[in-house]
């Protein structure tokens, strides 16, 4: 590939420049976004890099090295809080820190120092949970690992995430708050009330790592997925919605869908999400009241998370045809689209029979990864490379044939994810229920394991295919901010230009 | 920055006139069939509510009117599942071990509840189909016997365990002959031992060593494993004159065993699966392969 180096195009802006354009827009604080930006390239090979190597230990358990810090159980939370809250969180704060500046037409609240607090504390707080892991300091909570030191730190850096995203918006020069902000501002406020009271513990010593969890056997169960089910309702989703409500209809130069939809959609998901919890204790010691709560309000989610989708997709009204042409835009499509899918396949396997097939089978692994590939990863994508010209002040990507690859890598890579495991998971949960004609049990749980043998290296390859994809993405970011073009960016370019460079002029 | 609402020229939709950082909305209605499964799932959620346990009080909950419980239903299902199995779990409780041998009926249930069983309970130490497993776990699909390889010693190895807490436990113990300073051989003496037990499987290598220990042998171990090394399987001394090892065969693992003795324990199966399910246990790894 032929690079031309280029200063910023015939619209960029210069990376400190958003002033330039349009002098009465304020001094936002663009340095943060870029750190967040940055960050969540970085911490997203990570996270999908764990998961290739857990993955590929399940499929050779001889992968384990037999060392404890190389041992599944520890890279296991490795992964999940890597992609959760190292990628999904640094997404969350670029684009949150972004979107309200510019849709509030204000700099951030508190001024360049508290930012980048909140930029250099959250990297403090990936790291010392992710050491804690390795280390195996673990207080055995799903999704909220971290011991209590870790934890009170989280909550000093997201209670100023709170001020600084608050007081942006309450200095705000637009008369009405934008969509997206509502979103933002839900996860925020929630992941801080679900993140304290999940977290409420007793250290054993203050020089210690050990604490003692504040709630005991069902309490505890019940408070652990009442955060769990929420991380997943407002971190990966209202957050990300928030960046689905300003990048998509950005990106798509469209107006958004419904304004009328997204006020009914964001109460009513809001209101329901928050009772979900139970459906990751169908038929446990809960009692069995919580659990129709639980089952029923997740039905009843079906259609404000899909309000969504409707919203997304729709805003593509009048503007489908640069799917053809924007391999950016559609990664954001694909996203809605997968999170369409997962969003209709939660409320089913909360359904109590349902649940009685897939509950801790690789089928609610499979869910998960269509949930957090499709549409969280997809949507960071879309989001990164839409922000990384912009942030950068170039006037486009090093190459958009290069994000296309991108695009069908990583969905094939999905793809393979998702059919292995439900494949996997509906037989591993029919092989362990499954009688002889004397009433015995069938198998061996050793034989189901052996069963799933081949769809776990599917699901490797299909993990290693997304990893290759978001390498090609980190390569294509970086040739854009060192300002470069490839050969097709340069074609396009020139064809985009009026008759006399010799391209033909477009009608 | 507010602007006028204005029609949106590809949907003719107005827009609601608002507009941040070059974004609009458009005033469209919610879709009629979006609202409508909304209201669906809303109509399900509450006869849901009615008919099954839902609304905490402040000292209890709404039962439903169906009066479903989740306990009671796993407590029927099991009820069912064991009234399906009735008549033969009657037949094996009634039945002698050697009976259910020979009652085709019987045996083929107890072949299948047995190796149920073995796969939950027997399998991870023993191995799927009783093959064993280094480091002290006894193949159970051989001839080779620590406690006996009647139904009946089978049936009390399983039922007692083997050094457990239970009175009727199988239980022995060997002696350490090395380690500290008292005791009772030498590290030499304990070599030469080990080189003789090599011998009673013709693998000695070091003629003159195994003849010192011989009498060592005599003195210390005979009374359990033998003169010849054939074991004592009242004592669940194992053989030493066959090519069989719980443990390491080689020198070293002998002279290792001799010096400070690895001894395994078994559950006494009978603080946790009923009789039934332990006499077909039984039949099943009487049926492996080395019964007697």
């Amino acid at each position: 590939m032929v690079a031309v180096t280029a200063e910023a195009g015939p619209d960029g802006s210069s990376a400190a420049g958003d002033t330039a354009r349009s002098p009465d827009l304020p001094a936002y604080n663009m340095a943060v976004v870029r750190q967040f930006t940055l960050a969540t390239a970085f911490w997203g090979i990570a996270a999908f890099l764990v998961g290739v190597i857990i993955a590929l230990q399940l499929a050779f358990p001889v992968l384990n090295l037999d060392l404890p810090w190389t041992s599944f159980g520890r890279l296991r939370p490795l992964h999940t809080s890597a992609a959760i809250f190292a990628f999904g969180g640094n997404a969350l704060f670029a684009t949150s820190l972004y979107v309200v500046q510019r849709t509030c037409r204000a700099p951030l609240w508190g001024g360049p120092s508290l930012a980048s607090f909140l930029f250099w504390g959250y990297q403090i707080f990936i790291v010392l949970a992710g050491t804690g892991y390795v280390m195996g300091i673990t207080q055995s909570k799903e999704y909220a690992e971290p011991e209590w030191y870790v934890d009170i730190w989280l909550t000093i850096v997201w209670v100023i995430y709170l001020l600084v995203y608050g007081g942006t918006i309450v200095r705000r020069k637009e008369p009405h708050i934008y969509v997206a902000n509502w979103f933002f501002l839900a996860f925020i406020i929630t992941v801080a009330m679900l993140h304290i009271v999940n977290n409420l513990a007793v250290p054993v010593s203050w020089v210690g790592a050990k604490s003692y969890i504040l709630w005991s056997g069902v309490q505890d169960a019940l408070t652990q997925w009442w955060y769990g089910h929420n991380a997943v309702g407002f971190f990966l989703t209202a957050g990300f919605l928030g960046i689905m409500y300003y990048f998509v209809p950005k990106r798509a130069e469209r107006p958004v869908y419904s304004y009328r939809l997204s006020v009914i959609h964001f109460w009513s998901l809001i209101f329901l999400y928050i009772w979900a919890g139970p459906h990751h204790l169908h038929y446990t010691a809960l009692p069995d009241w919580a659990q129709s709560l639980g089952m029923m309000f997740s039905v009843m989610l079906w259609m404000p998370s899909w309000g969504g989708m409707i919203n997304g997709l729709m805003t593509l009204s009048g503007a489908w045809d640069k799917l053809r042409t924007d391999p950016v835009l559609r990664f954001l499509v694909a996203s809605v689209g997968f999170y369409g899918m997962s969003t209709f396949e939660g409320p089913v396997m909360s359904i109590k029979p349902v649940n009685a097939l897939s509950h801790y089978t690789d089928w609610t692994v499979g869910h998960v990864h269509s949930g957090a590939l499709g549409w969280v990863a997809f949507i960071s994508f879309g989001a990164l490379y839409f922000l990384v010209p912009k942030l950068w002040g170039r006037r486009e990507l090093f190459s958009l044939k290069l994000v296309s690859y991108h695009f069908w890598i990583a969905t094939l890579g999905i793809v393979l994810y998702i059919t292995s495991m439900w494949i996997s998971g509906i037989m591993q949960g029919l092989m362990w229920r499954a009688y002889n004609d004397l009433g015995f049990l069938q198998y061996r749980f050793v034989e189901t394991v052996e069963a799933m043998h081949p769809y776990y290296v599917i699901r490797a390859f299909g993990g290693i295919l997304f990893l290759i994809g978001a390498l090609l993405m980190i390569y294509n970011l970086y040739r854009t901010i060192r300002g470069n073009y490839a050969d097709d960016q340069v074609a396009a370019y020139e064809a985009s230009q009026p008759a006399g460079a010799g391209a033909p002029a477009t009608a | 920055m507010p602007s006028k609402s204005e029609k949106d020229l590809y949907t003719g939709q107005a827009t609601t006139g608002h507009e941040w950082d070059g974004i609009e909305e458009l005033n469209t209605p919610l879709p009629r069939w979006w609202l409508w499964v909304l209201y669906a799932t809303i109509a399900w959620a509450i006869v849901y509510f009615i008919l099954y346990p839902a609304i905490p009080g402040i000292s209890g909950y709404t039962k439903g009117v169906l009066g479903y419980s989740s306990r009671v239903e796993v407590g029927q299902k099991i009820a069912a599942a064991k009234a399906a199995q009735g008549k033969f779990r009657d037949g094996i409780r009634d039945s002698s071990l050697s009976e259910i041998r020979t009652d085709d009926r019987l045996l083929r249930f107890a072949l299948a509840g047995g190796k149920a069983a073995f796969a939950d309970n027997c399998a991870p130490c023993h191995g799927v189909g009783g093959t064993g497993n280094p480091g002290g776990y006894p193949s159970l699909a051989d001839d080779d016997w620590l406690w006996g390889g009647g139904l009946a010693e089978i049936h009390a190895t399983i039922r007692h365990g083997v050094r457990t807490e239970d009175d009727d436990t199988r239980i022995s113990e060997m002696p350490a002959f090395g380690g500290e300073e008292d005791a009772t051989l030498t590290p030499e003496q304990i070599a030469d031992v080990a080189e003789f037990v090599l011998s009673l499987s013709k693998r000695a290598t070091d003629g003159a060593a195994s003849a010192r220990g011989a009498p060592l042998y005599k003195e210390h171990c005979a009374s359990c494993h033998g003169e010849t090394g054939r074991g004592d399987r009242e004592q669940g001394a194992p053989r030493l004159d066959d090519a069989i090892w719980l443990r390491d065969g080689s020198k070293a693992g002998i002279v290792a065993q001799i010096a400070r003795p690895n001894m395994g324990a078994m559950p006494a199966w009978r603080t946790r699966l009923d009789a039934e399910t332990i006499k077909m246990l039984a039949v099943y790894v009487h049926a492996l392969g080395g019964g007697e």
